[in-house]
C-alpha cells in the first residue's frame, strides 16, 4: 500500500471495541489504524470494514475512554506487521511483539505482516521424524512427528502446562541431538500461569532459545486475537528462513475463543453454535495450519496448542473444532488426576494422526504394540464398568487378567515422573512386560515374529539359553 | 463488453461494487488493480455483490472492477490428471513456481491446463470433413497417462458439419484440431480442451438404475453397507473416528477408473501426503501408480473461504467429464460440512435471513443439486458409451450430532449412510463404522452382481451375518444387567460368532499391505468360513456341548481365522477354505471328545 497516512476526527459511532469513522472513503481493509485520544494516549486498531463514506474500526486496547470529541484517528497506510529476527530469542514481549523484559527494542529484523499466507499444499512436505518427548503415554501410543499439530485438551485445575513444560524441556529427534527453538504464547492467561513457564524455562536453561509472548487474562481480546499470529509469524521466520526446527506453545486456546465470541458480538453477527461465529472454524484454522514442513527446507513447525475444555466436554465447538483441523489431539482425565496420576493421559480419548509415520521410524514392533495396548486396554475399560456391576467374581479368569493389566498399564505405563524422560525403547520395554500379564492368544494384534522376539517370556528364555550355551 | 466497475465497500471476502449494470449473475469479476478472482453473487441497482476468491486485504473503495462476461468456468481437456487444483482451478504447483514462495501469493494468473505440453492426438478415423457431429461425438484421442485414454469430444453445445480436422500428431491444448461449421453458420474451432461452467451439470442421454457395486476393498462396506457405480453416499463422524482414512482407503482401492478428491476445508498435510504418496501406491486394479488416475482439489481450511464454496463444483464438473468420456468416476468431498460453513459465512456476509445454526435457508436445495450431479447413465454423442459418477460426501457433524442442519440434510439426498462412531475408534475398531446405525439402500440392487461374480449364496449368508451382528447389540443389553453367565449357551455361541465377525471382518487395518485391500473373493471367503464355524458350533451346542469348551478346543485356530486378515493375500483365497476344514474336523473330534468323556463320568 504506497498511500500516506491520514487522520480524521470525525467518529460518528463508538460501539463495544468498534469506532465507525465517517468521511473516510479510502481506508483499505485491514489496515492498522492509530487512535489518539485528547490525553495523548495512542492506542491501535483495524480496519473490519471499509465502504465509500465510512470505516469500521476495531480498536486493540478497547474504547473506554475515547470520545467522539477530540479523538483523533490515523490510517497508517498498512497492515498489522510485526518485526521478526533471531534476536528475539531469549526475550519476553507483549502479545503485540514489544519487548516487555526490560532489553532494547529488536533492533535487526524483517517486518512481516501478522496474517501470514497459508502454505501451498503443494509446497509441503510430508511430517516423518519422530519426537521423542520422553513420555510413554505419547511416544508408545500416539507419537509425534515434527511438522504436526497436536493439541492438549485439558481441563481447569488439570496439570496441562507441567505437560507442556515437560514436553518443551525433552523433546528431541534421536539421532540429530539438535534441540528445538520454542516460541510460546500465553493467551489471555493468569498472571502465576505466565510465571510458571517463565521461571521453568529460565530454571532449566531453556529460556536461551525460547521467545515468549505473553498476554494477561486482564488484556483485551483484541490484543489475544493478535498474540499467537505475532508468535506463528515469527515462528515460520525462524523455520524458513532460519533453518530452525521450532516447537510453538499456545496456552490457551479457550481464551482466544472468547475473545473471538465477544467480538463477533459486538460486531452483531449472526451466531454459529453457541454464540460463536461461524467462521471460527476458518479462523482456528488459519493459526493451526501455520504449522509444518516446506520442501527444499531444512526447518519445521510443531504445534501443541492447550486448551481447557469447558465443563471438561469435549463436544463443545473449541475443542471440537480444533480436533477437526489438528492433526489429533492428546486428552487429560480427570479421573486418572484425582487418582494421582500424573501426566494422566486418556489414551483412549487420544489420537496422533500421523503416528504411522512415527512408527516407520522407531522400533518394528511400535506399531502393534501400540495398537494392541489400545484393544487391551479399552476392553478392560469395558469389563471394570461390568465388574462394578456384576462383582469381579463373576468374570472369567481371562477377564480378570485383563483387569489386572489396566491397573498396570496406568500405574507403570502411563505415570511417570515430571523429571522422568523414557527413551522409546524404555517405554516399548514397559508395555511387553505389562501385556505379558495376558495369555498369549489374547495379543491377536502382535505379529508372531515380534512375540518371540520381545515378549518377556521368550526373551527370558532366550537370555537363559544364551547363558547355558555361554558356560558350555 | 464486460463492464468495468469501482468497488464502494469492503467486508471480508465479500465486496460490492458500483456501475455493474452490465454484467450478469454468477459473472466471473476481476477485483481491484491486483485482479483478485471473484464472482458476483447478488445484482441490485447498479450494485453487484461480489465474493471474492482470494484475500481482500488492503483492498479500498474506489478500485476498479472488471466483469469477464463469462460465468466461473474450468478448463477440461488433457493435462487434469495428476494435478492438484485450488478451489477455482488453478494448479497449486503452477502458483508455487509463480509465486517463488511455499506460500500462496494473491492475484496469480495461472492456467488450469499446461499451454505448453503437446499431446499427440490419435482422430477418430470415422469423422471426415462433411460430417456431421453433435454433443459428445468423439472427434479422438490423447493417452493421458498410461491408465487413462482421453477421448476429446464435441463439447455439449456444439453441433454441426466438420469442415476439417488434424491428422495424427502433437498439438498443444490451445491448437485448433477441428473446424465445426454450426447450422447457423458460424465455424467453431474445436481444441483438445474447452471450457464450462461449473454450476451447471452436463447434459446425459439417459440415466440408469446403479446395479453394479463399487468394489472398495473395505469389508464392512461391500458386503453390509455396499455403493454402486453411480450412487450417492455420506459418511459423517465426529474427530478422531476415522473419517479421512476410511475416505483415503476408498481413494485408493476403489474400482472407479477416475478419482476426484475434493478436500475442501480441510488439512493441508492431507492433501500433501496425497500427492507425495499416490505416485508410490499402487492400483490394486492395474498395478499402476495411484496418482496417474486421480486428480486432488484443494481448498484447504486456511485458505479463503469463498473458493472452498467452488471447490466442490469445480470438482463434480470435472468428474462429469471423465464420465462423459465413459468411465466410472469417483468424486470424494472432504468436508460438506466445511462447504456448508462456506455458504454459512457468505450468506452472514450478504445479511440474509439465517435458517437453522445460522445456515442460510437454501442449504438443502444446494445439498440436493450437488448430490443430484451423481448417477450412472449413457452419455450423448458416439461411440455409445456408459459412465457413472460416484459421489461420496464426509459430514463432520459439530459434537458429533447427526441432528444437525448438514447431515439430516444430507440424509435426505443419498442412498449410503457410512456413520462413523467415535466409541468404536476409542477401542480402536477401524474403520469405526456402525453397524447399527448406518444403511445402503443398493444392498439388493449390487447383490445380483455379488451372487453372479461370486457366490450363488452371497445374499443369504451377507443377510444372516448381519441379523448375527443386531442380535449381539441386543445381547450386550443383557450382559451389561446380568453378565455373561446368566446367558443361554446359543446366546454365548452367537456372542462368539459376533465376536469373529467384529475381529475378523469389520475391522481392518488400512495400513497392513494385505489387510488394506480384501477382494471381493476373500471377503466372501472370510464371510463364509466364519458363518460355517457357527453353523457346525451351533448344532455341536444343540447336543449340548458348552461354548466354554469349543472355544478351548479351538481357540489357536479360532485365531488363525482372525487372522486370515493379515495373513491372506487376495490371490491364495483357497487356503480359507483349507482352514475352514480344519476348524470343522477339529471341532468334530471336540463334540466326539467331550461327549465319550461325558459318557465316562
Amino acid at each position: 500500500m504506497e498511500r500516506v497516512v491520514r487522520e480524521y476526527t470525525s467518529i460518528r459511532e463508538i460501539r463495544g471495541p468498534l469506532l465507525v469513522v465517517d468521511g473516510v472513503s479510502d481506508a483499505a481493509y485491514d489496515e492498522i489504524v492509530e487512535v489518539e485520544l485528547p490525553t495523548g494516549e495512542k492506542r491501535r486498531g483495524r480496519v473490519l470494514e471499509t465502504a465509500r463514506g465510512y470505516a469500521v474500526v476495531q480498536v486493540f486496547e478497547g474504547t473506554t475512554g475515547i470520545t467522539p470529541m477530540g479523538t483523533k484517528v490515523r490510517f497508517l497506510a498498512r497492515t498489522l506487521e510485526v518485526k521478526v529476527s533471531e534476536e528475539m530469542l531469549g526475550r519476553v514481549f507483549n502479545g503485540l511483539g514489544e519487548p516487555i523484559d526490560g532489553g532494547p527494542p529488536v533492533i535487526h529484523g524483517e517486518w512481516r505482516d501478522v496474517n501470514g499466507d497459508p502454505l501451498n499444499p503443494a509446497a509441503r512436505a510430508y511430517p516423518e521424524d519422530f519426537i521423542q518427548t520422553g513420555i510413554s503415554a505419547i511416544d508408545g501410543m500416539n507419537p509425534l512427528v515434527r511438522g504436526q499439530k497436536l493439541p492438549i485438551f485439558s481441563g481447569s485445575g488439570l496439570p496441562h502446562n507441567m505437560l507442556a513444560a515437560q514436553i518443551a524441556r525433552q523433546a528431541t529427534v534421536r539421532g540429530e541431538g539438535e534441540e528445538f527453538a520454542v516460541v510460546f504464547a500465553a493467551i489471555g492467561v493468569m498472571y502465576d500461569e505466565a510465571m510458571f513457564f517463565r521461571k521453568f524455562f529460565e530454571e532449566t536453561g531453556a529460556i536461551k532459545r525460547t521467545a515468549m509472548f505473553l498476554t494477561l487474562a486482564e488484556d483485551p481480546p483484541m490484543v489475544r486475537l493478535v498474540t499467537p499470529r505475532v508468535a506463528l509469524t515469527l515462528a515460520e521466520y525462524l523455520a524458513f528462513e532460519k533453518d530452525m526446527h521450532v516447537l510453538v506453545i499456545l496456552t490457551d486456546m479457550t481464551n482466544y475463543a472468547e475473545a473471538l465470541r465477544e467480538i463477533s458480538a459486538a460486531r452483531e453477527e449472526v451466531p454459529g453454535r453457541q454464540g460463536y461465529p461461524g467462521y471460527m472454524y476458518s479462523d482456528l484454522a488459519s493459526l493451526y495450519e501455520r504449522a509444518g514442513r516446506v520442501q527444499g527446507k531444512k526447518g519445521s513447525i510443531t504445534q501443541m496448542p492447550i486448551l481447557t475444555m469447558p465443563n471438561d466436554d469435549i463436544t463443545h465447538p473449541i475443542p471440537d473444532l480444533t480436533g477437526y483441523i489438528t492433526e489429533g489431539q492428546i486428552v487429560l482425565s480427570r479421573e486418572l488426576w484425582n487418582r494421582g496420576i500424573y501426566p494422566p493421559v486418556n489414551v483412549l480419548m487420544s489420537l496422533s494422526r500421523l503416528k504411522g509415520e512415527a512408527f516407520d521410524r522407531t522400533r518394528e514392533d511400535h506399531a502393534n504394540v501400540a495398537d494392541q495396548l489400545y484393544a487391551a486396554y479399552s476392553r478392560a475399560v469395558e469389563l471394570r464398568s461390568l465388574a462394578a456391576i456384576v462383582g469381579e467374581e463373576s468374570l472369567s479368569e481371562v477377564d480378570r487378567r485383563y483387569l489386572r493389566f489396566a491397573e498396570l498399564f496406568e500405574q507403570r505405563f502411563i505415570k511417570q515422573g515430571f523429571y522422568e524422560n523414557r527413551s522409546i525403547e524404555e517405554t516399548l520395554d514397559i508395555a511387553w512386560e505389562i501385556l505379558a500379564v495376558l495369555p498369549e492368544s489374547e495379543l491377536y494384534r502382535i505379529k508372531d515374529e515380534y512375540i518371540r522376539k520381545y515378549h518377556p517370556k521368550y526373551r527370558r528364555r532366550r537370555i537363559a539359553a544364551e547363558a547355558e550355551a555361554k558356560t558350555a | 463488453m464486460p463492464v468495468v466497475g469501482r468497488i464502494v465497500r469492503v467486508s471480508g471476502p465479500l465486496v460490492v461494487a458500483e456501475g455493474m449494470k452490465g454484467a450478469q449473475m454468477y459473472e466471473m469479476v476481476e477485483v481491484g488493480e491486483e485482479r483478485l478472482v471473484g464472482e458476483i453473487n447478488r445484482m441490485s441497482g447498479d450494485l453487484a455483490f461480489i465474493q471474492v476468491y482470494e484475500t481482500t486485504t488492503g483492498l479500498r473503495p474506489g478500485e476498479p472492477v472488471y466483469g469477464t462476461g463469462s460465468p466461473l468456468s474450468i478448463e477440461l481437456g488433457p493435462g487434469l490428471l495428476q494435478s492438484i487444483l485450488d478451489g477455482i482451478g488453478r494448479p497449486l504447483s503452477a502458483i508455487k513456481e509463480v509465486a517463488k514462495s511455499p506460500f500462496i501469493k494473491r492475484g496469480i494468473k495461472v492456467p488450469t491446463l499446461p499451454r505448453d505440453k503437446k499431446w499427440s492426438f490419435e482422430p477418430n478415423k470415422e469423422i471426415r470433413p462433411g460430417a456431421k457431429v453433435g454433443p459428445g461425438d468423439v472427434l479422438g484421442y490423447v493417452q493421458e497417462t498410461p491408465l487413462i485414454r482421453h477421448a476429446i469430444m464435441v463439447p455439449p453445445d456444439v453441433s454441426g458439419v466438420v469442415e476439417d480436422i488434424v491428422g495424427e500428431g502433437d498439438y498443444t491444448v490451445t491448437d485448433t484440431i477441428a473446424v465445426v461449421r454450426t447450422p447457423g453458420g458460424e465455424k467453431k474451432e474445436l481444441k483438445l480442451m474447452h471450457k464450462w461452467p461449473v454450476r451447471r451439470p452436463r447434459p446425459v442421454a439417459r440415466k440408469f438404475d446403479p446395479v453394479l457395486p463399487l468394489i472398495t476393498g473395505m469389508r464392512v462396506l461391500d458386503t453390509f453397507f455396499p455403493m454402486a457405480k453411480g450412487g450417492t453416499g455420506a459418511i459423517p463422524g465426529p474427530f478422531g473416528s476415522g473419517k479421512t482414512v476410511t475416505l483415503h482407503s476408498l481413494a485408493k482401492w476403489s474400482d472407479a477408473r477416475v478419482i476426484v478428491y475434493i478436500g475442501c476445508g480441510e488439512r493441508g498435510n492431507e492433501m500433501t501426503e496425497a500427492l507425495q504418496k499416490y505416485p508410490k501406491y499402487k492400483d490394486p486394479w492395474t498395478g499402476r501408480p495411484l496418482l496417474e488416475r486421480t486428480i486432488l482439489i484443494a481448498n484447504t481450511s486456511n485458505m479463503p473461504v469463498a473458493a472452498r464454496e467452488a471447490s466442490i463444483y469445480t470438482g463434480v464438473t470435472i468428474a462429469e467429464y471423465y464420465r462423459d468420456m465413459g468411465y466410472d468416476v469417483l468424486l470424494v468431498a472432504d468436508s460438506t460440512s466445511r462447504w456448508a460453513e462456506a455458504l454459512r459465512e457468505i450468506a452472514g456476509r450478504l445479511e440474509e435471513m439465517p435458517a437453522e445454526e445460522g445456515f442460510p435457508s437454501y442449504l438443502a436445495s444446494r445439498l440436493a443439486e450437488f448430490y443430484s450431479r451423481a448417477g450412472r447413465a449413457q452419455v450423448p454423442g458416439s461411440p455409445k458409451r456408459i459412465g457413472s459418477v460416484t459421489i461420496v460426501g464426509a459430514v463432520s457433524p459439530p459434537g458429533g450430532d447427526f441432528t444437525e442442519p448438514v447431515t439430516a440434510n444430507t440424509k435426505r439426498f443419498i442412498r449410503v449412510f457410512w456413520a462413523l462412531d467415535a466409541r468404536l475408534a476409542y477401542s480402536r475398531h477401524y474403520p469405526a463404522i456402525n453397524w447399527i446405525m448406518s444403511y445402503s439402500a443398493y444392498v439388493d440392487l449390487v447383490a445380483k452382481w455379488w451372487m453372479e461374480n461370486i457366490d450363488p449364496r452371497w445374499k443369504q449368508y451377507r443377510d444372516e451375518a448381519y441379523k448375527l451382528l443386531l442380535r449381539e447389540d441386543e445381547l450386550k443389553e443383557i450382559v451389561r444387567l446380568v453378565g455373561t453367565e446368566g446367558l443361554s449357551e446359543k446366546d454365548k455361541l452367537i456372542l462368539e460368532a459376533a465376536r469373529l465377525l467384529r475381529e475378523g471382518f469389520l475391522q481392518q487395518n488400512a495400513f497392513d499391505p494385505i489387510d488394506a485391500f480384501a477382494a471381493p473373493k476373500k471377503q466372501w471367503k472370510q464371510l463364509y468360513a466364519i458363518m460355517e464355524f457357527y453353523h457346525a458350533a451351533m448344532r455341536a451346542v444343540e447336543e449340548g456341548v458348552p461354548v466354554k469348551y469349543i472355544r478351548e478346543k479351538l481357540g489357536t485356530l479360532l485365531r488363525e481365522l482372525v487372522m486370515t486378515r493379515y495373513k491372506v493375500p487376495n490371490d491364495k483365497v483357497e487356503e480359507i477354505d483349507k482352514l475352514l476344514n480344519e476348524i470343522l474336523a477339529k471341532l468334530d473330534e471336540a463334540v466326539k471328545e467331550y461327549k465319550a468323556q461325558t459318557v465316562a463320568a
